[in-house]
């Protein structure tokens, strides 16, 4: 006990002594949190639209007047000739075109029926299918408009209708970033979790201070502690300082409460830590460790439900996604944050960072000897 | 160092067969109140499509509440009762969609597919009545018919992994040097500084060509992703930005003194950045004006713009002149400062 | 017979697949020697050592160190001996009070003994002035002076040196012996590796390894009169020309 008293007071000294680590600990969030949530956003608004009008009538003017008020598109090619338009395109200047033909108004209105050609710039799949849906939509309405100053309203009526109510629940501001701040916290605190604690014991190996560590008496259990210990205090407090830019700069209050978060944190942390500590087992250089635990980082964090649902993974990658500690988390921050689920919601994710949680530090555990083969 | 080699593998057949923004197979409930012929139709249309599993059928609005808290489901749909009713009669009914707002993005969507399933069988049971003044609308996927994903997201993963290797490893190796203290036996030698640098980015620079090598090669095979433009055009932009990237790295490499803060300063400044501001992930538009700002200051960006142009849409060197010069400008202005600042910095 | 010997070993054997390091040795230290492992980069003096540590299993062969068997109590022996790597294994970040405290703490020390000890340290290194300091900043010398006096802080019954004085110069050499010495005369056994041969004429016997066996072993006198020559240089020659593994 004591033995692991003097281990804590060095290693505490230690990171309060390096102003690097201080810096990165507490500036890397706070950029990330500040940033990454503005940028952060898959909805789709101001394509950008070249438009290619032939007709030059009045109800083509409308139409197009009715497009870019819209909110969702931005004008911003106007051409004679689809070939222009399409090398606009070429250079990246326009997301869509839509070209009316020459004779638009009068076909609608004497041959009841008019066509028009959009065609977009499919290599962002999703934006496309949007954007064209947004598109037709606006189209639609404005159809329903040119219909309404012709025909008489009864007559619509012998059309049965289902209308759709909507509610949004948990987010009814349909903020994006309510649901990504959550995300970013959980990734930073695997971060420091696992690679700053894995890279910190290969440090030492790489130094040669490790062999003075296992030349001594000190038992194998005291050393892990004396190493885990330090670095769960500091995700804490990273997560601690999350939180807090969370709350006074998003306005982001968990309708759970902090003590469940703290508590999930915490095992989730035993975990992780406990996989860097495998890591730093087998890594011989600094230079390993910190790729390998990039690399690791990395797919667990694209793997876990932040950036892209899991729903929509096929089913090897859901799998996977079980198999990722990261992918509990994320589950947990959100349903605590934003639909105030608490302790008896959580209990499965529990479960399964107890099982991560013994089965790394176990096996880490097992790995490290004092004296090598 | 062979994981250098299969990160770019992986996170392609990641991108390429897991991660997508699409949504499909999300989780729903449905409350019927009205259990009948109309409901019941209908809310099997729902849970056979492919966007939506039916993952319970629920009694309550209490319910529904707890199954959302456990993070069961995605969305609800309520029924009224006698919804069937209300149809015949006042040709109208109404049907409570409750989405889970808390990832806006796929509420949104799943909501649009609902009321696109909606409507489809609101026109089924309207008998198809033709409507005056008809706008019909054509559209056209150009560049990408099929809308596979892989086209978007293979660029970047290129952009990705050419700053990942070329800048966080280069500057991660060279502040080893730093220290180790073999840096200063380095420096005293009559070699040049800039051999010296050269001497540690060259081997960098030949990874990840090997790496763009084999993201092409995934993509042509197994992600059906060919390359429309020309190859030698490709490879050759793709050396002028891993340079980029490598002058980025010794810039790096330059304050950092440690191997740790070097592999962090790299994440922050450059890896975090290139994701974000590079346009694949998330759409340069969206985001507020001083960012859209910064991320012209990001040599991914126009990575991006270039790769897609050339790769996918099979243009020339006309087409992407200009990201080219500004580019080539980013990469005469790094290698400048940073070896100026090189042999200084040690002292 | 065991307890009086500080160290034993009997056909000690470190074999690293189809290599084989150290190749049954076998010798003895006596307690309150200064016993000096001798032979040239990859001879096999380290691995010998590290396995007499505790550091490293051996494949084959038996030893004892301050009593204790070296496979079945490994972590008695620990307690009992100091050590101080070629790098010297202080930590940079910390001051030279704070490295005296740690090492001290977990070798058992009280908080009483620790202060006294780190008082003694401080004058006799004549680092009063340096307490607080980085041990980052203390020159080459100053570290290794410091390095040696904290691996005996815990008053062991013997001390494993690796190489104590790489890169030093010949001053802080015969510094640092002086404090190799002093140690000595408090009946702490002292086994030290060594390239340089003129620090082997400061040993009460050394042991000349080549190729993983032992080839000389025996005091610096006898040694030089054994091969007709008139310093222990001569003798490595003698012995190193048959050497066929070099570093």
């Amino acid at each position: 006990m004591r033995t692991l008293k003097f281990l804590l007071q060095k290693e505490l000294r230690q990171i309060s002594r390096d102003s690097a680590v201080f810096r990165i600990l507490f500036i890397m969030p706070m950029i990330q949190l500040l940033i990454l949530p503005l940028a952060a956003d898959y909805e789709i608004k101001n394509i950008n639209l070249g438009v290619v009008d032939h007709d030059h009538s009045e109800y083509s003017r409308k139409m197009i007047n009715k497009i870019t008020s819209s909110g969702y598109f931005r004008l911003r090619n106007y051409s004679a000739t689809f070939e222009q338009g399409l090398h606009a395109m070429e250079l990246n200047k326009i997301d869509l075109i839509l070209e009316i033909p020459s004779q638009f108004e009068r076909n609608l209105i004497q041959d009841d029926k008019a066509t028009l050609l959009i065609a977009v710039d499919a290599i962002n799949g999703i934006k496309a299918g949007l954007g064209s849906a947004y598109i037709k939509g606006i189209i639609s309405e404005y159809n329903q408009d040119v219909r309404l100053q012709w025909i008489q309203y009864p007559r619509f009526d012998s059309q049965a209708t289902v209308e759709l109510t909507f509610s949004d629940w948990y987010n009814p501001n349909m903020n994006y970033r309510v649901f990504m701040v959550p995300g970013i916290l959980v990734m930073l605190i695997t971060m420091i979790g696992s690679s700053f604690a894995a890279n910190n014991i290969v440090r030492e190996k790489e130094m040669g201070t490790i062999e003075q560590i296992n030349v001594s008496p000190i038992k194998k259990a005291q050393f892990i502690l004396g190493k885990l210990i330090p670095f769960w205090m500091l995700a804490i407090t990273v997560l601690t300082v999350g939180l807090l830019i969370a709350r006074f700069v998003y306005g982001i209050v968990p309708l759970g409460s902090y003590l469940t978060i703290y508590a999930f944190a915490s095992i989730y942390l035993t975990a992780i830590l406990g996989l860097g500590l495998l890591l730093s087992t087998y890594a011989q250089t600094q230079q390993q460790s910190m790729l390998v635990s990039f690399f690791v980082t990395m797919i667990f964090n694209l793997l876990s439900g932040l950036y892209t649902p899991i729903e929509s993974m096929p089913e090897w990658a859901q799998l996977i996604t079980r198999l990722n500690p990261v992918s509990y988390f994320i589950q947990v921050m959100r349903m605590v944050m934003l639909k105030g689920s608490g302790l008896a919601d959580i209990k499965t994710q529990i479960l399964a960072l107890l099982g991560f949680a013994l089965i790394f530090n176990g096996w880490a555990i097992l790995n490290y000897k004092k004296r090598s083969f | 160092m062979f994981i250098l080699i299969w990160m770019p593998i992986v996170q392609i057949l990641l991108y390429g067969f897991a991660l997508t923004n699409e949504v499909k197979n999300s989780k729903i409930a449905i409350f019927d109140q009205a259990r009948d012929e109309a409901s019941t139709t209908l809310s099997d249309e729902i849970a056979a499509s492919r966007y939506f599993s039916l993952y319970q059928n629920v009694y309550s609005y209490k319910e529904i509440e707890s199954t959302f808290r456990k993070g069961k489901i995605r969305m609800a749909v309520v029924f009224p009762r006698g919804f069937r009713n209300d149809l015949l009669h006042t040709n109208h009914a109404q049907i409570q969609v409750i989405a889970d707002a808390s990832d806006p993005n796929t509420a949104n969507t799943l909501t649009n597919y609902v009321s696109a399933i909606v409507s489809d069988y609101q026109q089924s049971i309207n008998q198809n009545q033709a409507l005056p003044y008809t706008i019909d609308t054509r559209i056209r996927m150009l560049y990408n018919p099929e809308l596979n994903g892989a086209y978007n997201f293979v660029p970047g993963v290129m952009a990705l992994v050419l700053m990942l290797v070329c800048a966080m490893m280069t500057s991660i190796s060279i502040v080893r040097e730093k220290e180790m203290g073999t840096m200063e036996v380095l420096l005293v030698s009559p070699l040049k500084p800039f051999r010296i640098i050269i001497a540690k980015t060259i081997p960098y620079l030949l990874v990840s060509i090997l790496n763009i090598a084999t993201i092409l090669l995934l993509s042509v095979y197994a992600l059906d992703v060919p390359v429309f433009g020309n190859l030698f055009l490709l490879v050759g932009e793709s050396v002028l930005f891993a340079i980029t990237s490598l002058s980025l790295g010794i810039l790096i490499s330059n304050s950092a003194k440690t191997q740790q803060t070097a592999q962090f300063t790299s994440m922050m400044s450059l890896f975090l950045p290139t994701l974000l501001f590079s346009g694949f992930l998330f759409p340069i538009e969206n985001m507020p004006l001083p960012l859209q700002i910064i991320s012209n200051v990001v040599p991914a960006k126009w990575y991006y713009i270039i790769v897609k142009a050339v790769m996918i849409k099979g243009l020339g060197f006309m087409a992407v002149w200009k990201e080219t010069l500004i580019l080539v400008i980013m990469t005469l202005i790094l290698l400048g400062v940073s070896i100026k600042y090189f042999k200084t910095r040690l002292a | 017979m065991e307890k009086e010997k500080a160290i034993r070993a009997v056909e000690l054997t470190k074999r690293f697949g189809s290599f084989t390091a150290v190749d049954k040795i076998s010798f003895d230290v006596k307690k309150g020697e200064i016993f000096g492992f001798l032979g040239a980069n990859g001879a096999g003096k380290t691995t010998a050592m590290r396995m007499l540590c505790g550091l490293s299993l051996p494949t084959s062969g038996s030893a004892w160190v301050a009593g204790f068997d070296v496979y079945k109590q490994n972590e008695l022996i620990k307690k009992n001996i100091g050590y101080m790597s070629q790098k010297f294994s202080l930590y940079d970040d910390l001051t030279v009070r704070e490295n005296i405290r740690f090492y001290a703490g977990i070798y058992g020390l009280t908080d009483e003994r620790i202060r006294e000890k780190t008082g003694f340290l401080l004058r006799q290194l004549k680092l009063e002035e340096a307490g607080n300091k980085l041990v980052r900043s203390l020159p080459l010398g100053w570290k290794q002076k410091l390095a040696f006096s904290i691996s005996i802080v815990h008053d062991p019954a013997i001390v494993f040196l690796d190489e104590p004085t790489g890169g030093v110069d010949p001053i802080a050499r015969r510094e640092f012996w002086s404090l190799i010495y002093e140690a000595s005369d408090r009946e702490i056994t002292i086994f030290v590796t060594t390239h340089y041969m003129d620090e082997a004429e400061y040993c009460s016997r050394v042991s000349i390894m080549v190729d993983g066996r032992i080839d000389a072993l025996d005091s610096p006198s006898n040694l030089m009169k054994t091969y007709s020559v008139d310093s222990m240089d001569g003798v490595f020659l003698q012995l190193a020309r048959k050497a066929v593994r070099t570093e």
